[in-house]
């Protein structure tokens, strides 16, 4: 047991000390906020990276003489024919000429270069709208009416529970569910490749000969894959604590001028019974705000652990047993496939199908499944699993840990001291059972 | 056998691979406080023997006693091992990767520290501490990886080619150490090639030739039982030659700076005073004296019997 500990504490520290994972550990948060903040950025001010498309209109019709003009869309209206607009489009520094036929039908877009979709859609959208407008009108319409705000109507979407009724938080849920399943999956494949590497290091350094004269191979294998399942556990922890640190303190410096006092006023005024229309920027963000806190964070940061240490343990157990059977990283490759595989297809079917429907019974087997139920439950569980799924889901992954760890140890005892041979699905067999 | 307890004793080992038996039915006693040399050529078996006294496989059948209690894992503490194929974690400090195998074997981190320096004074390698072994070349790295197989004070040590990579200065500093373990009490295993080393140094061996042990033995025991009436004799003066009255067979002869070095091999119950008393009359004897067979001699004849 005092072994195991000495490899863990090697592996771990050895890891830990690299430059790469300060690196990665520091960087990738920082990383992470820094594309964040670059999108809400462009999202925020993106009239000003547009360019501004100038279009020349010839009305032929007259109902559309009153285009509005957008930051990005600018309308001009020369004199003159068809004819004369045409032969004049090349020479103009408009980039498009819009040509609107008395009876409105065949309306053309003539462009200097390839015409952009949010272009043509737009400029679609304010034709119709008037058109519409127009026969509303001729048929005696009041157009106020119809274009009232308050036509709009919006879902809000109610769970029932046993405490009674709460926000479902669906869009949020849907958020957290994904970024659980791809940290799972990335990591199982991150660290697991990493025990594999440091399989393979071991034997082709040659150093494996004198380890296991000192302890067991299983107590060499499990105290590789603890420790590096380790470096793995401290990674996320500090990824998580940096982005809260960054999400923090990048929520202070932009709330504190605008949006602090915004929803302060609001607060008192919701106190107070006053039923106003709230801004529409604020209640995106608090919205987003209650539905996080919907989302039972222990229970849900629980699971997580619970898959990722067993996928971990489970899948890293594999990854050793490979590198056992190889003399270097290139010879890897037929057997990474059929583990790779597996991960690839649920996160894929995950996220196209479970995630969408995340109680259909591609989704319960995905999830009760142990190969597959890390990356799968970790999608399902926002959308709150049955207990009795989630319990047996748990206990097969617990199974299949410990049967898939006893096989790859088996393998891993002989392939070891194998060198220079080349491995086949044959050989690992017969070394399976291989006598001790 | 003896009636002291030996240091190993090696009963009925069988070791099998899927369709290839590594050893079969080798027994092998190893005095306490010998160096032992275990021969054999490439394949005979020899690391798979190793890996059995080290307890990184399991024999199939047979038993391994050290020092009268059967082979478990108690006694890795008291085994060192350095194996042929040399290696090291290469990215790891010097120093942190010494107290590493040494606490693998058993020792407190305390107790680790405290011999690495030692050994590391005794080797003057002091300023290696916070190295790392891919700074280091290679003569660098087997005296590391020399000080990790001894560094626990193991009863028994387990040298495989311990030489190779050596310059000759180094060769003899490692060969010193090696000694001296022996000379505290430590019994050597030294499996090897090299048949210089073996007469130099071994006191017994143990020859493995596909799978079986064909030889064992002292290794002075061994060359006596393989004279075969051969001598060596020089004599001054113009060549000679005999006639078909001597007690011997010329095997070889060659001129040397003063006369003639002839190889010969006794004729069937003569002696050589008996080839003396023949030669006297004839030549003038320099020197006469009995050929015993080398170690590798006896190894090369051994093997090609047997192959």
């Amino acid at each position: 047991m005092n072994k195991i500990l000495l490899i863990i504490r090697r592996e771990y520290m050895t890891r830990v000390k690299k430059k790469s994972f300060i690196v990665m550990t520091f960087l990738v948060p920082f990383l992470f906020m820094a594309m964040y903040a670059v999108i809400f950025y462009v999202i925020l001010n993106k009239e000003e990276f547009a360019e501004v498309e100038k279009i020349a209109v010839i009305d032929d019709s007259g109902s559309f003489r009153s285009l509005k003009s957008s930051t990005s869309i600018q309308y001009n209206y020369p004199a003159g024919t068809v004819e004369e607009a045409r032969a004049h489009f090349k020479k103009s520094d408009n980039n498009y000429l819009l040509i609107i036929p008395s009876d409105k039908r065949n309306i053309l877009l003539l462009s200097q270069k390839k015409p952009g979709i949010s272009t043509v859609a737009s400029i679609e959208r304010q034709l119709s709208r008037i058109n519409r407008t127009e026969k509303l009108l001729a048929a005696g319409i009041d157009t106020a009416i119809v274009n009232s705000k308050s036509n709009d109507l919006s879902i809000t979407a109610r769970q029932l529970t046993e405490e009674g009724e709460k926000d479902a938080g669906a869009w949020v849920a849907f958020g957290v569910a994904m970024l659980f399943s791809i940290m799972i999956y990335m990591s199982l494949l991150i660290y697991g490749v990493q025990v594999m590497r440091g399989v393979i290091e071991e034997k082709t350094n040659r150093i494996i000969e004198v380890v296991i004269s000192s302890v067991k191979p299983f107590q060499l294998m499990l105290g590789k894959i603890i420790g590096v399942g380790m470096v793995g556990l401290t990674q996320f922890l500090l990824w998580i604590a940096l982005s809260a640190i960054s999400v923090t303190a990048a929520g202070l410096i932009l709330l504190k001028d605008t949006d602090v006092s915004k929803i302060k006023t609001e607060q008192i005024k919701n106190t107070a019974g006053v039923q106003a229309a709230p801004a529409a920027g604020s209640t995106v963000g608090t919205d987003f705000l209650e539905s996080l806190n919907t989302i039972p964070w222990t229970y849900t940061i629980s699971v997580f652990i619970f898959y990722f240490l067993f996928g971990f343990l489970l899948y890293s157990s594999i990854f050793a047993a490979v590198g056992s059977a190889v003399d270097s990283e290139t010879d890897t490759q037929q057997f990474m496939l059929p583990i790779i595989m597996p991960l690839i297809f649920t996160s894929i079917i995950s996220i196209n199908v479970v995630i969408s429907n995340p109680g259909s019974p591609l989704a319960f087997w995905l999830s009760i499944i142990p190969f597959t139920s890390p990356i799968a439950m970790m999608v399902r569980i926002p959308f709150d699993v049955p207990a009795w799924q989630l319990a047996l889901s748990m206990s097969l992954m617990i199974g299949g840990f410990l049967v898939i760890t006893w096989i790859a140890a088996r393998i891993y005892r002989v392939g070891i001291l194998m060198y220079g041979k080349k491995a086949t699905y044959k050989e690992l067999v017969k070394w399976f059972f291989y006598k001790e | 056998m003896t009636e002291t307890i030996n240091m190993l004793s090696i009963r009925h080992i069988v070791k099998q691979y899927a369709q290839h038996r590594a050893l079969d039915d080798v027994s092998i006693e190893i005095s306490q406080g010998s160096i032992f040399g275990l021969l054999g050529p490439n394949g005979a078996g020899k690391t798979s023997l190793i890996r059995i006294i080290n307890q990184i496989t399991a024999p199939d059948k047979g038993e391994i006693i050290l020092k009268g209690e059967k082979l478990g894992p108690s006694h890795i503490s008291k085994i060192g091992y350095l194996p042929e194929e040399r290696g090291l974690y290469k990215k790891m400090e010097i120093g942190e990767q010494m107290l590493y195998l040494a606490q693998l074997k058993g020792l407190s981190r305390a107790d680790a520290a405290t011999r690495i320096k030692y050994w590391f004074q005794k080797m003057e390698i002091e300023s290696w501490w916070k190295k790392k072994v891919e700074d280091l070349s290679k003569g660098m790295q087997q005296k590391i990886q020399f000080i990790a197989t001894v560094v626990h004070e193991p009863e028994l040590i387990i040298l495989d080619e311990p030489f190779t990579g050596f310059d000759p200065v180094n060769a003899d500093l490692i060969r010193d150490e090696i000694l001296e373990l022996n000379r505290k009490g430590a019994t050597i295993i030294f499996s090897t090639h090299r048949m210089e080393t073996v007469e130099e140094l071994c006191d017994s061996i143990a020859l493995i030739h596909k799978s079986h042990k064909i030889l064992d033995g002292k290794v002075d025991a061994i060359r006596n039982s393989y004279r075969n009436n051969t001598y060596e004799i020089e004599y001054l003066g113009e060549k000679c030659g005999f006639d078909d009255s001597a007690p011997f067979v010329t095997t070889n002869e060659t001129a040397t700076n003063e006369g003639y070095m002839i190889t010969l091999k006794l004729t069937e119950g003569k002696s050589a005073n008996e080839v003396l008393s023949y030669l006297v009359p004839k030549v003038r004897v320099n020197m006469l004296r009995e050929v015993i067979p080398t170690m590798h001699e006896i190894f090369i004849e051994k093997v090609s019997q047997i192959s």
